[in-house]
């Protein structure tokens, strides 16, 4: 490349007209280690660009999360559920099994006090009795 | 889409958004995790991905709007402080290492550009993007882009010349 048409190019590339291609002519001329010598102080800048270009990006990105993330919460929730709602049920049953035998008990129990109760009552009828004998007593201090 | 073929078509340009962040954000640490972060925007919606025509430059918008809210920020504001205070520490022994490392020299240069010069600057002459990318990624009309582009290089080059000179007075 004769150094007329890099004069060129070098004046187009600082108004901004220069095309990709010509920038890169431009960036292999720079590159080499003869540069004639009134342009040897545009070498670093151009140098300066090949070399931005070698930097990488050595980061490794951590993908994986949320997707997958995502996806098991929805099986975790259905498992959740249908244990919650298997078990809540059993739940219910025995409880109310528990009550319906509380209440069979507390049936039974009235049937027994009442039983108890009119047994009782049977008693005190008897009992009633003696109050002719307190009465008779009575008469016979009153006497006295 | 799966992970490996995620990673297929974010491949070839994640150097190209690490690159745009660095050159924004200065530091290499804030420019990791920017493309990081930007990576991870496009993973979380990577079944839209296939809609955008190019996802390349959708990603370096998304680098180019992230870094931006990222200098805005309070967070950056301090970074940025930090690290001219590091360089001006530095100068003494820049000084001395200048004849040999004028990278140093032109990455200082470009980080005082104004951050528009600065991308357009690092899109077409690092990354080589033709024009009408460079518009649509920055928003930018075809002449605004060349009068920036120019005027950026034009700066740099004043710059060069002055440090020449110095170095030859």
């Amino acid at each position: 490349m004769e150094l007329g048409n890099i004069e060129k190019i070098l004046e187009k590339y600082f108004e901004a007209t220069a095309t990709v291609d010509e920038e890169r002519t431009l960036r292999a001329y720079f590159s080499q280690a003869e540069v004639a010598p009134h342009l040897e102080q545009y070498k670093p800048m151009f140098n300066y660009f090949s070399m931005a270009k070698e930097e990488k990006y050595t980061k490794q990105v951590p993908l994986k999360p949320r997707v997958n993330y995502y996806k098991w919460l929805s099986v975790a929730a259905a498992v959740v559920l249908t244990f919650g709602i298997y078990f809540g049920n059993q739940y219910q049953e025995t409880k109310r099994l528990e009550q319906e035998k509380a209440e069979f008990a507390y049936e039974e129990t009235k049937k027994a006090l009442e039983l108890l109760a009119v047994n009782f009552n049977r008693g005190t009828e008897k009992v009633a009795y003696l109050k002719e004998f307190e009465d008779a007593k009575q008469k016979i201090y009153n006497n006295n | 889409m799966k992970q490996a073929e995620f990673l297929n078509v974010v491949l070839p340009f994640q150097d190209k958004l690490f690159r745009l962040a660095k050159r924004l954000l200065v530091s290499r640490e804030e420019a990791e995790d920017a493309t990081q972060e930007i990576l991870l925007k496009l993973w979380s919606k990577n079944e839209s991905m296939g809609k955008y025509k190019n996802v390349e430059a959708f990603a370096m918008t998304m680098t180019k709007n992230f870094c931006l809210d990222r200098l805005k920020s309070k967070q950056a504001g301090n970074l940025k402080l930090v690290h001219s205070n590091y360089s001006d520490e530095n100068t003494s022994l820049q000084k001395q290492l200048e004849a040999e490392d004028s990278v140093n020299w032109m990455e200082r240069i470009i980080k005082d550009l104004p951050e528009q010069q600065k991308m357009i600057l690092q899109l077409r002459d690092v990354e080589q993007y033709e024009f009408d990318e460079i518009c649509e990624l920055m928003d930018m009309k075809p002449t605004a882009v060349r009068v920036a582009l120019s005027r950026a290089r034009k700066t740099v080059r004043e710059e060069l010349i002055k440090k020449h000179n110095y170095g030859i007075g």
